[in-house]
């Protein structure tokens, strides 16, 4: 299906020059938004402020004066972005009412280039989850097939893409987040190397994996953004420099010949649906005749990434989310007669199962006595994780495998086993753990459902990541 | 080896050690939430516990992956420019100004 949307720099392009209105694009979203509202990709809009910016940068036009690079272009944030306008709530009960007092630094960023929020899209609340089901608003419908989920946590901002109600949006990707969702969906997704956005004004998961990525219809699109987001930032003192070069991708770029990629052995075996298995194996014989050099990779330790991440996920979120107490903002336990009363209650009630869950999880691996069998052994597990990709990048360039292993399940049939669920992050935490950076692409269809391809690069090789995922979407499309 | 790998070993929580859990964490847990949780995060536990077979000698654990260290900034106060009045809105108990929190010493 075609979308109404022009690429994101076309679409700046026509609003700097007046061809198009940065109201008009904002009414469009805004439009499709209502229009598709029984998906429950969205939770709210920030319409007032949207029109409100809109409108200041059609006079800014008007008077002659210079517009950003993303002048007009509407998105949608993930819940977890702190912005103005609306509240911010993770999708979660205990942050009901909360107004954010900042905006997150890669929303500054987005709006000093002139790009409009206009709207905050659903997720499993804090971004625990793969479906969008542990939401404590509603769960997300996927745009193909709507008795099935849409992938999570960033479901929503997936969705909302692939219905075309905004040019792009943005997501978080901790164990998979923002590239099994696109996936499911059908859209780009990209997760960039470990540092290089900025995180501060986000809602923290596990701070050690945490990183914020576009979803898009492109890959240039994909790029065109995480040229504008990616930076420094005093703010958030994990963040890395960005590549000199920058990352949007010009229109020269270079043959696939000599690229040299690796299919990873453990994603191909056992446990991957027959339907995803023979999409990659298509993308690869596509690849291999525009002259790739395809070679088989093992990354021996690969079947314990899922137990390493749901061990040092748990740990940083029991951690991340203890500063929801109920006694600065959020959901809070009136009736409690003493401080302790407050906090149990307050935390008791105002967390979802899943973030419980993950909370005791956590609690109980960094407990004295456990520690060293959990957390460090799952550190230490890391180590060796982190250095057979090394290895494996000293022979090869990219690495190349599905994203998940099935394409988008229904809508209730993992809900009451959480580890059924976390299994569908199998191919998607390693590149969290390591910090390297990883791209969905579309790839094809099993049925009406969408199957993704994902490439990963070295760390900070995201530049070669992106150029070498659109040459690979103009051989997928 | 296959890339999932589900074997029962030996973690199994009671429902005592999930209220203890608990209470570390601050929840407030209903029974049946109890219950619950002590066949999930059995569940879960032992699926993780497949590491204590990974041979790791000489391996050191990894905290972060960016080789940053020591990132400092000058010792100077920022204006954020951020209005205290808005900043308060979201508290759930304000007294003259200040954030009221319930009794802490019985």
């Amino acid at each position: 299906m075609a979308s109404q949307w022009l690429g994101v720099n076309e679409l700046a392009a026509n609003v700097q020059t007046g061809k198009t209105k940065a109201v008009e694009l904002v009414e469009q979203a805004l439009a499709t938004i209502a229009e598709k509202a029984e998906y429950n990709a969205i939770i709210v809009t920030t319409e007032d402020r949207a029109r409100e910016r809109a409108n200041a940068i059609d006079a800014s036009v008007a008077k002659g004066e210079t517009v950003g690079r993303l002048a007009g272009v509407p998105f949608i944030a993930k819940d977890n972005f702190l912005v103005f306008g609306a509240e911010t709530t993770a999708a979660s009960n205990i942050l009901k009412g909360f107004t954010a007092p900042y905006q997150s630094s890669v929303i500054e960023k987005l709006e000093a280039e002139g790009a409009i929020c206009v709207a905050k899209a659903n997720l499993d609340a804090f971004a625990h989850g793969a479906s969008t089901e542990n939401s404590d608003v509603f769960t997300t419908k996927n745009p193909h097939d709507t008795t099935r989920v849409p992938g999570g946590s960033s479901g929503g901002s997936a969705a909302a893409v692939v219905l075309d109600m905004a040019p792009f949006a943005l997501g978080t990707d901790t164990g998979g987040s923002i590239r099994q969702p696109a996936s499911f969906s059908g859209c780009v997704g990209y997760k960039p190397t470990y540092g290089l956005v900025s995180r501060s004004g986000v809602v923290a998961m596990a701070s050690s994996t945490d990183v914020i990525g576009p979803l898009t219809r492109t890959v240039e699109d994909a790029a065109y953004i995480m040229n504008i987001i990616a930076d420094r930032d005093e703010l958030d003192s994990t963040t890395i420099e960005r590549d000199p070069a920058g990352y949007a991708l010009g229109a020269n770029n270079t043959s696939l010949k000599g690229q040299k990629i690796g299919i990873i052995k453990e994603y191909m075996g056992e446990g991957l649906s027959p339907a995803v298995k023979a999409i990659i194996e298509n993308s690869v014989a596509k690849l291999k005749s525009a002259g790739a050099e395809i070679v088989e990779v093992s990354l021996p330790s690969l079947p314990m990434a899922l137990a390493v991440y749901y061990i040092i996920c748990p740990a940083e979120v029991s951690s991340n989310l203890g500063r929801y107490d109920g006694q600065r903002y959020g959901h809070t336990n009136p009736d409690a007669k003493d401080l302790d009363e407050s906090y149990m209650g307050a935390r008791g009630t105002g967390f979802g199962k899943e973030a419980k869950r993950r909370i005791m999880i956590g609690t109980y691996v960094l407990s004295s006595g456990y520690y060293d069998a959990y957390y460090k052994q799952a550190q230490t597990v890391r180590t060796k994780l982190i250095q057979e990709f090394e290895e494996a990048f000293k022979d090869v360039d990219f690495l190349l495998g599905p994203v998940a292993p099935t394409t988008a399940f229904k809508i209730g049939e993992n809900a009451n086993d959480p580890l059924q669920m976390y299994l569908s992050d199998v191919m998607t935490v390693a590149a969290n753990l390591v910090g390297t950076p990883a791209i969905s692409l579309p790839a094809g269809k099993s049925g009406e459902l969408p199957v993704g391809l994902q490439l990963m690069a070295p760390q900070r090789a995201d530049r070669a990541l992106l150029t070498l995922a659109k040459q690979t979407e103009e051989l997928l499309v | 080896m296959a890339l999932v790998q589900l074997k029962a070993t030996m973690s199994k929580l009671t429902q005592d050690d999930i209220l203890k859990l608990a209470r570390l964490a601050r929840l407030q847990l209903t029974d049946d939430e109890v219950d619950e949780y002590a066949s999930e995060l059995s569940e879960i536990l032992q699926y993780v516990e497949q590491l204590s077979a990974v041979d790791v000698t000489g391996l050191k654990p990894t905290n972060q992956v960016t080789g940053l260290t020591n990132v400092t900034r000058a010792d100077e106060i920022k204006s954020y420019g951020y209005d205290p009045k808005e900043l308060r809105k979201n508290l759930p108990a304000v007294e003259n100004d200040q954030i009221k929190v319930k009794r802490m010493i019985g």
